[in-house]
């Protein structure tokens, strides 16, 4: 479903991603693990198309997107939550939601109330505005406003940051539950432990380079995993 | 103690020095030299009270930091409990709405044309908060659309004959393609840079009236602009070939005042439906989207959203209202030159949306006749108007950085038990 070979992402000099290859198959929750600074949310956002990869290519459902506008290609049926939420705090979880929904209107209430219905929390804030709401529940509204895209491959960037254990844990309620819906699913996290035991698959990355890649299960396991990430 | 009275003391001298040379001492020319004289005494007095007053702020600053605090707020602005409610505020809405209307039959000729002159403003305040208050793009050559509009109208009657009615939608057209032209190309800059052309941009469109002789009459402007009729009446003495005045149509005596209100109603008109369209514009996805990426552009893109496209449709948008505004002030004027449009209008109409409170409209309407008004009350210090700008500005600042009128987003915040 979505191809990444051989990527690499430049800032400036600086090499963030040298030379990824991946991939994502439908119906699969694939995770991303990797220390503070290794390249994940760089990895995320060149899907993305920002920033724009420097060489390789990205395929998402057979067409090369390598060089697609951001604009065009988050309105393919790919939808990002991005590192550190970003809701617009001056807007109301209605405004929110519906910014997400803003280039597909004939479902809009049907997907709505999906949303709605994920997190009943967002239904209580409706009219609340986003900035005044807990982290969890800006998270929720994150997720929800991607969500209101109807996508088919969602990828979230370390939804669990910054969040008390039992959010974190409703979080990941959550994107089980997705997965049971059919969404494929793209997870990056520093979370290792519970994000590998949710995960199809895993892959490992260091220094902006995959080092390791294995059924979830398996890296659970893995003795450098459990080093590196699982604290022992 | 001892520090506090110290650096008040070296403020007051300071401003002493800076004072005593600037107003304290005059230069007298004695045949071919310039020589010194002290200024007269009561510029003098005037030094020393101000030194005085300066020794005093700076020496009880605490306390009068703490009177400021108090005046600031939280950020946050309720409205006095009888306009909460939609309801109530529908009716105050026409209740001011027909006291406008009543004004110009009950005032003075100067007084209608000042308010004139804060409508322009009004509608000019209205269209940059477009761009600057909802789409949060720092724009400092929006006297250029200004001009545009202005020159739209006075051209095509000049060369083309064409009406004011005929126009106004062109001007507004042009100007709206002057945004898009110019915008296209800028957009993707940031803050201060995107400010740094845009001024750019406002002085270009005045070089090129200024220089473009042939076309434009260069400085000295195009005379002479026909003011606008109602339905085919026209408000002068005598009708020009083939048309009918309006005094005459509903005979009854002449009287320039006619003109006058007939302008204010006009200017009054406009402003409403400015205020009417942009209100519609906030509520359609597009205004939802203009302030999603003052809030976070990151957010934007990751959703879809074209930051590019959704910056233009701001500046055009916003670039027409001053089309629409520029056209009706040539036509009330019935003359223009560059000379109306330079920066120092641009710097007007940014402050009257900064004063306002970003994003406000009402605040915008309060900035725009402060702006307007308040210098014309001041008009025997005219000298010293741009000084008394700069006062209320450095004043704002201190105590109410946030705008007269903060935009109030209706939302529900749940207090805290
Ligand atoms: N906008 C940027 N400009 C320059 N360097 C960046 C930028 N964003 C990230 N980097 C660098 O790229 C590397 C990878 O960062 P990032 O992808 O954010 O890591 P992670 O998400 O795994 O913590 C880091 O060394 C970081 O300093
Ligand atoms: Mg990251």
């Amino acid at each position: 479903m979505l191809t990444l070979e051989n990527v690499h992402t430049h800032y400036g000099p600086i090499e963030a991603l040298k030379g990824v290859s991946l991939n994502v198959q439908q119906g699969e929750i694939v995770t991303l693990i990797g220390a503070n600074g290794a390249g994940k949310s760089t990895l995320l956002m060149t899907v993305c198309g920002d920033p724009r990869a420097s060489a390789g290519t990205i395929t998402w459902k057979g067409n090369d997107i390598t060089k697609e506008e951001t604009s065009k290609i988050m309105r393919t049926g790919l939808a990002v939550v991005p590192e550190g939420r970003r809701v617009f705090s001056a807007m109301t979880v209605e405004e929110n939601l519906s910014m997400g929904g803003f280039f597909n209107k004939t479902t809009y209430d049907q997907r709505m109330a999906h949303v709605l219905e994920l997190f009943p929390r967002l239904e209580e804030r409706f009219k609340q505005r986003a900035g005044t709401m807990s982290g969890g529940e800006q998270q929720m509204l994150a997720i929800g406003r991607a969500l209101m895209s109807e996508p088919e491959l969602l990828i979230l960037d370390e939804p669990s940051l910054g969040l008390a254990p039992l959010i974190i844990n409703q979080i990941f309620d959550i994107i089980h539950k997705l997965r049971d819906e059919g969404m494929t699913i793209f997870l990056v996290e520093q979370n290792a432990n519970q994000a590998l035991r949710l995960a199809d698959r895993g892959y490992v990355i260091e220094n902006g380079k995959i080092v390791l890649e294995d059924t979830g299960a398996n890296l659970l396991v893995n003795e450098d995993v459990r080093k590196a990430y699982l604290g022992g | 103690m001892q520090s506090r009275f110290t650096s008040a003391l070296f403020a007051a001298l300071l401003t002493l020095l800076l004072g005593s040379l600037l107003l304290g001492v005059t230069m007298v020319s004695e045949g071919i030299d310039l020589v010194l004289e002290l200024s007269e005494p009561h510029k003098i007095y005037g030094l020393i009270i101000g030194a005085a007053l300066v020794f005093i702020i700076q020496y009880f600053k605490q306390e009068v930091g703490a009177v400021t605090t108090r005046l600031r707020g939280d950020g946050s602005f309720e409205m006095p409990a009888f306009i909460r409610t939609p309801k109530q505020q529908r009716l105050w809405g026409f209740m001011a709405v027909g006291a406008l209307l009543i004004f110009p039959f009950v005032s003075s000729r100067g007084a209608v044309d000042i308010a004139t002159l804060t409508l322009i403003y009004v509608m000019l305040g209205l269209g940059l908060n477009i761009v600057v208050g909802l789409a949060g793009l720092l724009d400092l050559g929006y006297v250029g659309f200004y001009a545009v509009g202005a020159y739209s109208y006075a051209l095509l009657n000049f060369y083309f004959g064409l009406s004011f009615w005929v126009a106004l939608p062109i001007a507004g057209l042009l100007a709206a393609l002057f945004g898009f032209i110019l915008g296209f190309p800028v957009l993707r800059l940031r803050g201060d840079y995107l400010a740094i052309v845009t001024l750019g941009f406002g002085e270009i469109i005045r070089i090129l009236l200024n220089n473009w002789t042939d076309l434009t009459g260069g400085p000295n402007g195009i005379a002479r602009i026909p003011k606008p009729d109602l339905f085919g009446l026209e408000f002068n003495r005598r009708a020009s070939e083939g048309g009918q005045t309006f005094h005459e149509f509903f005979g009854i005596p002449y009287s320039s005042e006619y003109k006058v209100i007939f302008l204010y109603l006009l200017a009054f008109a406009l402003v409403l439906l400015t205020l009417y369209v942009i209100n519609r514009l906030i509520r359609m996805p597009i205004g939802r989207a203009w302030e999603a990426l003052r809030e976070d552009e990151i957010a934007c893109r990751a959703l879809g959203l074209n930051p590019t496209v959704i910056k233009l449709t701001a500046f055009t948008i916003g670039a027409s209202f001053a089309g629409f505004a520029g056209s009706f002030f040539a036509a009330r004027q019935g003359f223009i030159s560059p000379e109306s449009f330079t920066f120092i209008e641009s710097a007007i109409i940014l402050a009257i949306v900064v004063l306002g409170g970003m994003g406000s409209q009402l605040g915008i309407i309060l900035a725009a006749m402060a702006m307007t008004i308040l210098p014309e009350m001041a008009r025997e210090f005219d000298e010293y108007r741009m000084l008394l700008f700069g006062l209320m500005m450095v004043l704002m600042m201190i105590w109410r950085p946030q705008g007269l009128l903060p935009m109030k987003r209706p939302h529900l915040e749940l207090k805290r038990d």
